[in-house]
């Protein structure tokens, strides 16, 4: 087998692994940086990010509202210190990531803009018109080129992890073009895989966020946190799930129901106002507005079609130029895909899979609880999400924290050598024997296209936007049904070269475990949180038994083992999460109350 | 949504373990309205055949994955609709001028080193440090180059220019875009190092000034027009050269 050596291998050619691999390089040149990716570096999904890029930028705004405003977002199941440590570092991780190119949309002046985003008490998202997350891609793969100490594995699939005397030590790789092998070995890993959106069925997300960096790390004995938190977006594309970008609603934008009525003024978001207001209405949290188009279309108020069920974005008032100007990707996607001049029409949008809130548990240095691996991005859980994450603050996240991750990684390969190739090498034939079995074995049953299919759907049934304890236990029993059926998958295309089934059967291994670390978290959080809502009489949150995160484990053969483990409190107590007039009316109250 | 009907995609097959040359296959595919020639991609390979390969991802046209020949006119893929092509058959091949991987996978490795070649990344004009904060530019100047960050890197003016159809080594129109995006950019400084690229030999004197690639582009980019500039911007270093006291650089 090919075998190379890295001082720190990276898996994950995104934001985060991007960030991570400079952080090494500038730290230490002499350190030897592997890069993996499964697809070419700037075609991973931080590509497809739109609004921005959360940081402190005015004068009349703080760090402390940033903290306050993602921990109230999160429904207080954020790590606080890490979330002070976080916005403390943004307006330094942007304003560098300025210095390497990146085109933030400017002010006359030549300063950078900022825009308003929901739950941001004050316009602090950084933005480059609606591609930004195509924009840090761009520039940080570019920017990744001047380092000679990084070598790109482009179009390598991680398929395992290897370890040895208690500490990770490397990554076993297919190489896609050719179907070989490759092991590197490493003094340290860092995750950096993104999310694993493609689990439920209607979703944002590219066809390459399969969770596979979760689903390793957990094989290999280490938590998966807090993942029943999953994300739906308020505004995506009918059946596509293509994301129309809180920007719209930053910039502006309305949503409304059947009757035309900006029916989020029913939701404890009101009273309406006639232009943004941070925190009020269209500026409210996800969680929030997921749920009230849920209840809308309970009551019969969504407008039922072709498309399904739907409510509209209107943003004609915003006129022609300055959607143009601001919102071009997002013109283009309603003109191409739906037919619509947003301009003109309103666009049927409805809420769809969009973020992983949960992953790979770390400190707050990325450091997870196996010596040597190191998780960074939507992969993993650092603590700042919690229960809902703000737009905006992901792609901050993942320059903060792969700088963060980076400086960890090198400062660990620093001090431990490497470990015993023989062992190493061991493992990684093992590794490819079981896949190997798993492709060639005749006899199968099952398509993995239609197991894929199957579990998106159950994940849509059972870990929706409400949910009850007897949908989610069907999914979860389904899920295990599917994890046995899964065995008995026959896969058709037996070549080596770019052998996309083998590949993508590989890929839903994965997906299933995540999916089931997702569905039994959720059943067994009996409380209502953030993105986590019960209609089964858990409806409230329960802060005297949930004020926790939840440990997923993997188990030999059965379900996943659900621990849980303190929320770091610094200086935000758990209170009520309001937004709108009651929102304001609470933040006064708190602030009499320490006068 | 409308009631499925049959559209005949033809592909261009090529498995490099069992065959000599690219075969063709047709296979009938139901399709909606909203379909893209893509989704037609995907339901072969779920529903026909599991080999079939090609590379996608973000189904947006913005990760620049899905490029491939769709009658025989380079475009991405999720953003090329079945319906235009009903009742007539269309046809998938691989981008035209880069080596064939397999199926619509092509070999991008050229494309990457070329890329890799520009210095696609700020050499400062002045050094700045972070407490300083960002570099100021006006409205004129973000208008300077922002175009040309729009590339997405799908290498579909590659298959739409006929010199790189004829010497793979011309540098081509999306990395010359890239280096003209930093050469363009207020805050850099690198024009001097990137014009050894610019006109060298295998550099944007050869374009033979098709402007096809401009026409392909999905993103507006106007690589011909950042090649033409550079053609000048070379003409004008290269007599310049003349007129310089020896051993001035600048």
């Amino acid at each position: 087998m090919e075998t190379y050596k890295a001082d720190v291998v990276i898996v994950g050619g995104g934001g985060s692994g991007l960030r991570a691999a400079i952080a090494v390089a500038e730290t230490d040149p002499l350190l030897k940086i592997a890069l993996v990716s499964k697809v070419y570096p700037m075609r991973s999904h931080t590509v497809a990010a739109e609004g921005g890029a959360a940081g402190v930028r005015q004068a009349h705004d703080s760090f402390d509202y940033h903290f306050h405003d993602t921990v109230g977002g999160g429904d207080w199941l954020c790590e606080q210190d890490v979330v002070e440590y976080f916005v403390a570092h943004c307006p330094t991780e942007l304003t560098r990531l300025e210095h390497w190119g990146c085109p933030w949309s400017r002010k006359e002046d030549g300063h950078v803009n900022v825009r308003a985003f929901g739950g941001m008490k004050i316009e602090r998202t950084w933005f480059a018109a609606d591609k930004s997350g195509f924009h840090i891609l761009h520039t940080l793969f570019q920017t990744s080129i001047k380092y000679p100490s990084i070598k790109r594995f482009d179009e390598y699939f991680c398929v395992d992890l290897v370890e040895d005397d208690g500490r990770c030590q490397g990554v076993v790789l297919i190489e896609m073009a050719t179907g070989e092998f490759t092991l590197i070995e490493a003094r340290s890993v860092i995750l950096a895989t993104g999310g694993a959106g493609r689990v439920f069925r209607e979703n944002t997300n590219g066809g390459v966020v399969t969770g596979d960096g979760m689903a390793l790390a957990y094989r290999h004995g280490v938590a998966l946190r807090d993942m029943e938190f999953v994300q739906y977006h308020p505004t995506c594309m009918p059946i596509t799930g293509l994301l129309f970008t809180e920007a719209c609603r930053g910039e502006g934008g309305y949503l409304v129901n059947k009757d035309g009525y900006r029916y989020l003024q029913d939701y404890g978001l009101g009273p309406v106002q006639d232009k943004p207001r941070n925190k009020y209405m269209e500026l409210g949290p996800r969680d929030r507005l997921s749920q009230a188009f849920w209840y809308e279309k309970q009551k019969g108020r969504t407008a039922e079609g072709p498309l399904g069920s739907v409510v509209h974005l209107d943003l004609r008032h915003l006129g022609e130029a300055r959607l143009r100007e601001r919102l071009p990707l997002i013109y283009e996607m309603a003109e191409t895909f739906m037919g619509i001049d947003p301009a003109k029409q309103m666009i049927p949008v409805r809420a769809a899979v969009h973020y992983t809130m949960g992953g790979i548990r770390v400190d707050g240095r990325c450091a997870s609880e196996l010596p040597g691996l190191f998780a960074v991005g939507e992969c993993s859980s650092v603590g700042i999400h919690g229960a809902n994450r703000l737009g905006s603050n992901s792609l901050s996240e993942l320059l903060v924290f792969g700088k963060v991750a980076g400086d960890a990684a090198a400062e660990h390969a620093r001090h431990v050598d490497f470990g015993k190739s023989e062992a190493l090498q061991k493992q990684a034939r093992e590794v490819e024997r079981g896949l190997m079995a798993m492709k060639t074995k005749t006899g199968g049953k099952e398509k993995a296209a239609l197991l894929r299919k199957e579990m998106a759907q159950r994940m849509e049934d059972g870990c929706g936007i409400f949910r009850v304890e007897a949908t989610m236990k069907t999914t979860c029993d389904k899920l295990a049904e599917l994890r046995e059926r899964f065995n008995d998958v026959a896969i058709e295309d037996q070549t080596s070269v770019w052998n996309t089934e083998f590949l993508t059967t590989i890929e839903l291994d994965h997906q299933l475990d995540v999916a089931a670390a997702m569905a039994n978290s959720a059943l067994h959080r009996r409380e209502s949180r953030g993105a986590h809502q019960r209609l089964d009489g858990y409806g409230e949150r329960d802060d005297v038994n949930f004020l926790k995160h939840s440990d997923a484990y993997r188990t030999h053969g059965g379900p996943p083992r659900i621990e849980y483990n303190a929320v770091k409190i610094t200086k935000s107590p758990p209170a009520a999460r309001a937004y709108g007039a009651a929102g304001e009316k609470a933040e006064q109250e708190r602030k009499d109350a320490h006068v | 949504m409308s009631e499925p009907r049959i559209i005949e995609i033809e592909v261009l097959r090529y498995n490099p373990e069992s065959d000599a040359a690219p075969r063709s296959e047709v296979y009938k595919v139901p399709f909606t309205d909203d379909m893209s020639v893509l989704q037609g991609a995907q339901y072969i390979k779920d529903n026909f055949d599991g080999s079939l390969t090609f590379r996608w991802s973000c189904r947006m046209a913005i990760c620049g994955s899905c490029g491939m020949m769709i009658n025989g006119i380079p475009k991405l893929s999720c953003e090329t609709f079945l319906r235009d092509y009903y009742p007539n058959r269309v046809s998938l091949e691989a981008l035209a001028h880069f080596p064939i991987e397999k199926d619509l996978v092509v070999d991008w490795s050229g494309f990457m080193e070329k890329l890799e070649s520009v210095h696609p990344y700020i050499i400062p004009k002045e050094e700045r440090a972070i407490e300083e904060g960002e570099y100021l530019q006006t409205p004129k100047q973000f208008a300077e180059y922002i175009q040309y960050a729009a590339c997405i890197n799908c290498t579909l003016c590659y298959s739409a220019c006929p010199q790189f159809g004829l010497d793979p080594d011309f540098i081509g129109p999306g990395a010359m875009a890239i280096l003209h995006r930093y050469n363009a950019d207020s805050r850099d400084g690198g024009a001097d190092t990137r014009m050894e690229v610019v006109a060298s030999e295998d550099g944007v004197f050869t374009c033979s000034a098709a402007a096809y690639c401009s026409e392909v582009c999905p993103k507006h980019v106007d690589p011909a027009k950042a090649v033409n500039i550079n053609k000048i911007n070379a003409s004008l270093d290269y007599f310049l050269r003349f007129l310089r006291p020896k051993g001035d650089s600048q």
